[in-house]
Order: structure tokens, then sequence, then C-alpha cells
């Protein structure tokens, strides 16, 4: 039997952009993600996987071997700590911003700021950092909505177009980190299957410099 | 429902990463147990038992820092002082050597026993692992190494574990590019967090940032691609070309272990990773690691930390190696069978059935006597045989 190889990604933008580099090393999902239920995808090679899962899961898939390479956002990684995983490649797709947002025109106040997030690990090192103690409320999705019903100060989320914010009369106040995807590598997997892990890493390697806006 | 009855119902959980092993399980872990020991011992390492509770101070004491999260702690109420228990026996067997059996020469010991960890740092993993391992003292060079590697290789054969890869990297050349480097303790340290998880991105802009003599940030940069066949020593001679003494030295020693493996074990699979510092924190020399296909993580570990033993008095080279016996068990393609079947007596008071039930263990076998009234014969209890009045004589009978 031929050992599969599986990639861990996931739904939406990680995976869109993905695509294409993934082209440039030969492989292309057979079924669509998006109008698919299934959870491991075809490839057009028959020892090459996708499992499509939640961004927030894909360092732990990787990290435990159940998937030999996976794509994750820095943003992702910085919050699991991107312990026991290789993260050699700077994918350079899905950019954006990790950032502090808050209420237009309003001053930080006095006190400790409540600071909603899912970025939980990076935001008590960010403001560790600065010597500020925040009282942090953890939080799925709709960050926007926590300072607009007055259940934080601030946000801590990842900004793109900043469209969203503005919608919600928010606007960025700090910078905390540029945000990319990266490949990231099972240890073990780097060790025992270092051939072939290796030329597709060169291969990913070459589609970024590839994909690269020309100038 | 009442709390009475609400806590009937939990009282049997046990906390998280804790867990029961049950007969035929423990069985085959005894027998396992003294396989590998008995292994060890005919090899000339001798068993030490080191205590399971001590003074955290002493646990924690040099290299032992590293383990401060990981132990648990109590109150000695007899002394008022702190005591941890032990989250790693390698930092007491070393103690042993230095303060305890202060021989010159080279010293073989092995230990096994259960160890605690606060937090569980394997894929849904114990926090009680059953550590097993062996350290040899007394001697700097490849072929305690050596030894050491294939000692672990030979336990792990023992264990059933089937086709092992070695990982073998040697933490002396990052320390010492970082010291030809002049890098300060907080930039080495991120430093060696980026090469842990060969972020290339990160390490290059903190690269970037120190703006270091050429050639050795070249060196610095070049560590997280140096991996793969052996082939990687070559090239890392060339890139390493020039660079200080130490580098270089600690380039050969890997080379020299290299060349011993692929003459006496052609056939294992090694993985050269020069930017694996697992135990950077008190490593010297060599590091090394098993994996096996299928699992994603490392099964066994070890190498060479030669600076351990100087808090206790005695610095002595040394090296060695541990791993997680359940892990093994779990993974074991080929265990020990478990002793099954035995002899099931009557309830009898008759004294020539004793002596024959006494007769019968001594051999080996097992007998188990029926208690008046019990539910149940010799097929519940197991046991395949059954003991028998035969002519006056009790015999051996089937079931």
């Amino acid at each position: 039997m031929k050992d599969i190889f599986t990639i861990a990604l996931s739904k939406g933008r990680i995976f869109k952009e993905t695509m294409p580099l993934l082209a440039h090393a030969g492989i292309e999902p057979v079924d669509d993600p998006e109008t698919s239920r299934k959870l491991i995808l075809d490839t057009n090679q028959e020892d090459v996987k996708l499992v499509i899962i939640r961004a927030t899961d894909v360092p732990t898939y990787v990290q435990y071997g159940a998937a030999e390479v996976g794509v994750a956002g820095k943003d992702v990684l910085m919050e699991h700590g991107g312990e026991g995983l290789y993260e050699p490649l700077d994918l350079e797709i899905a950019r954006c911003k990790l950032m502090v947002a808050g209420p237009e025109g309003v001053p930080s106040g006095h006190g400790r700021l409540r600071i909603a997030t899912k970025f939980v690990n990076c935001t008590k090192r960010y403001y560790a950092e600065q010597g500020k103690q925040v009282e942090m409320i953890k939080l799925y999705g709709s960050m926007e909505l926590a300072p607009l019903v007055g259940l934080a100060d601030r946000i801590v989320d990842v900004v793109d177009t900043g469209n969203t914010l503005k919608a919600n009369g928010l606007m960025p106040l700090e910078h905390i980190a540029d945000i990319s995807s990266r490949l990231v590598v099972n240890k073990a997997a780097m060790k025992m299957k270092h051939e072939r892990i290796r030329r597709f890493i060169d291969l990913m390697q070459e589609a970024v410099v590839k994909n690269r806006p020309a100038g | 429902m009442a709390a009475e009855e609400q806590s009937k119902m939990t009282r049997w959980m046990l906390p998280e990463g804790i867990e029961e092993t049950l007969p035929e399980q423990a069985n085959v872990l005894e027998q396992l147990r003294r396989h590998l020991l008995d292994y060890f011992s005919s090899c000339g390492y001798e068993l030490v038992q080191t205590p399971f509770i001590e003074y955290l101070d002493a646990l924690l004491a040099g290299a032992g820092k590293e383990l401060g999260a990981q132990t648990f702690r109590i109150t000695d109420t007899l002394s008022g002082q702190q005591l941890g228990i032990r989250a790693d026996m390698t930092l007491q067997a070393a103690r042993i050597d230095a303060h305890q059996i202060k021989q010159d020469g080279p010293v073989r010991l092995c230990y096994i026993g259960t160890v605690l960890h606060t937090v569980n740092d394997g894929f849904a993993g114990s926090r009680a692992p059953l550590q097993v391992g062996a350290e040899l003292y007394g001697h700097a060079g490849i072929d305690s190494d050596f030894e050491i590697l294939e000692l672990m290789l030979n336990m792990l054969g023992l264990a059933g574990i089937q086709d092992v890869h070695i990982d073998l990297g040697h933490v002396g050349i990052f320390r010492a590019l970082a010291a030809q480097a002049g890098l300060d303790k907080q930039d080495e340290q991120l430093l060696f967090e980026a090469l842990q998880r060969k972020a290339i991105p990160e390490i290059s802009d903190i690269l970037d940032r120190l703006a270091l003599d050429s050639h050795v940030s070249q060196c610095l940069s070049a560590l997280a691609d140096l991996n793969g066949g052996v082939e990687v020593l070559a090239r890392a001679e060339k890139i390493f070309q020039g660079a200080d003494a130490s580098v270089m030295a600690a380039l050969d020693e890997i080379k020299q272990i290299s060349a011993l493996l692929q003459q006496r074990l052609p056939n294992l699979p090694v993985h050269y990773d020069l930017a694996e510092l697992r135990g950077y924190a008190y490593k010297t020399g060599m590091v090394f690691a098993a994996f096996m296909p299928g699992y994603g993580q490392e099964i066994a570990r070890g190498g060479r930390y030669d600076e351990i033993g100087s808090i206790f008095g005695r610095a002595r080279p040394a090296t060695g190696f541990s791993a997680d016996l359940k892990t093994l068990m779990t993974l074991s393609a080929q265990l020990p069978a478990a002793k099954t079947g035995g002899i099931f007596a009557p309830a009898n008071d008759d004294p020539t059935m004793r002596e024959a039930i006494n007769a019968l263990r001594q051999q080996g076998e097992r007998v188990i006597v029926e208690l008046p009234g019990q539910q149940g014969g010799a097929v519940d209890m197991a046991c395949d045989r059954s003991l028998s009045l035969v002519k006056g004589k009790w015999q051996v009978v089937p079931v």
C-alpha cells in the first residue's frame, strides 16, 4: 500500500488561495469543499488527500500526525503556540493584520481595559509586553459587536479590509502582527518521509515565488 | 438527584490523564518490564530506584529548572518544606552517580517507574507515564553515545516496535555558532525557539535585525534547512567551513557517529537534523529520538549531557535515553503473551491435595482453589484444567 499524504486545510479564503499553489505541485482536488459534504477530499493523485477542518484545528491535526502537512494562518499558530510543529514556509496568502480595534474617538480611560477576542493567548502576551493588565472576554465570533453593546472596551481580531470595523463604528487602533498563512509540517513526517516532504516544500516555495505580483 | 446519589455516580472517575491498568494489560506490562530490565542487566546496566517524592529544590536544581511547570508540589507537614513529585528520573539517576556511587570509571544505571506530569505532553497523553531509561556516566566520546543508542534500539525491538527511524542531531553546533556570533541570552532564546519550529521566515527576520558577521549569519540561517539524509553532513561542512573550531568539532562528532551507524547498523533509517535542539537547556552533545511510521510523535529520546552532575559536586560525562513504557506497549506489534489458563482445585480438606497444589505452584503453574459455596467453576475462573482425585491420587485433568 502506498503511503497516504494528507494535507489539512480550512474552508474559505485559505482553501481558495492555497489551490493555485497546490496545482503547481500537481495536486488538484476532485471535489469542491463548498458543495461537497465530504470531510476528506480525493485529489487527482491517488495517494494525496485533503482534509477540510476548522482553521484553529489545523495545528492540532498536524502536530499529532493526523495530517502530514497543513496550511494555517500565523494568527492561529501564534495562538496555538506553534510547539511540536515545523512552519518552514510563508505562503504569502490570506494576508491580514492582527489588530486592536475600538470605538472611534473614545479615549482608553482609566482602569483595566476589557478586551473581547478569540485570540486570548496573543492578546495576553501583547498587553503583558506593554506592562498592562487587561480583562479578557473570550468570544468565538462577531467580535465587533462586543464594544457596541458594552461587553468590552476594545477587541483584538484579524483585520483585512477594515470594512466590517467601519460598518460598526470601530477603527483599528494598534497593530499587533502581520498575518499570512504558513505551511506547517508534522515533525515525525519530516523525519520519516523526508524526501517527499522536502520535494513538496520546494514545489510550494516555487509556487509562492511565481504567485508574487510582478515588480 | 440528591447530592449523595450524584457523588456515587461520579466517584469512579479518575483525574484527567490518570488511568488504571487492568489485569490483562498489567500482566503484559509486567512481562515487558522484566524483559527490558533483564536485557539492561545483561548489558551491565544496574537498576536504581529513585525517590517518588523529594525536596522541590533538589528536583529543580540545575537542569531540573525546565521541569518546574511539570512538577506536582505539596507541602511537607513535618518540615514545612515544599516537596515535589518526580517528573523525570534522569536527574535523580545522575545524582546517584555523582553523589552516591562516586566512581571514576564508567557507571551504567537503568531505572523504571511512574513519573507524574502536571500537564500531559503528548496526544491525549497520560500524566503518569511509566518512564524507563538507561544512563552511562564517566565516558566522553562517541563510543558511549553509540552504546546508548544501540541499547535504546534493542529495547524498542524487545518491546515489539518495528521499523524504527532515528533522528540525529548535535546541540553543540548551534551552541558554538551562537557563541561565535556573540548572541546574548535573549537573542539566543529567540533564535532557538524559531529553530525548534523551523520557522524560516522568522529566523531570517531575527538574523536581519541582529546584523551579524556575514559568515556566521549564513551558518545560522542554513541550520533550519540542514536536515535530511547523510548528505546533510557534507553540505554542513561546506557551509560551516571557516567557522570556529568548536563548531567543526561538533560536526566532526556527528560525522563519526554517522560512520559508526553506517558500518554497524547499515539498515537503520537515520535522519539528520542539525537544528534539532531537544533538551537544549542541559544537553551538550549528540541528541537523538526514535520515531515509527504511523505515529506522529517521538517514542523515545536521549542524548549527551555532560555538565549535569556539577550541581551535585561532580561534573561527569553522561549519555542516556528514556521512553514511556505504556506508550511503547500501545504501539507494539508483538507483545509478550499474557499468561493464561490454570488449574482449578476443589474445596477439600485433604492434606495430600495441599501437597499436590504446592508442588504444582513450585513448577510455575497457576492453581486456584475453590472457595466453599462460590459461584462459577473452573471455566469461570479461567482455568483450563482441574485437580481431581483419580485412583486415590490427585491428578491434573483437562476441564
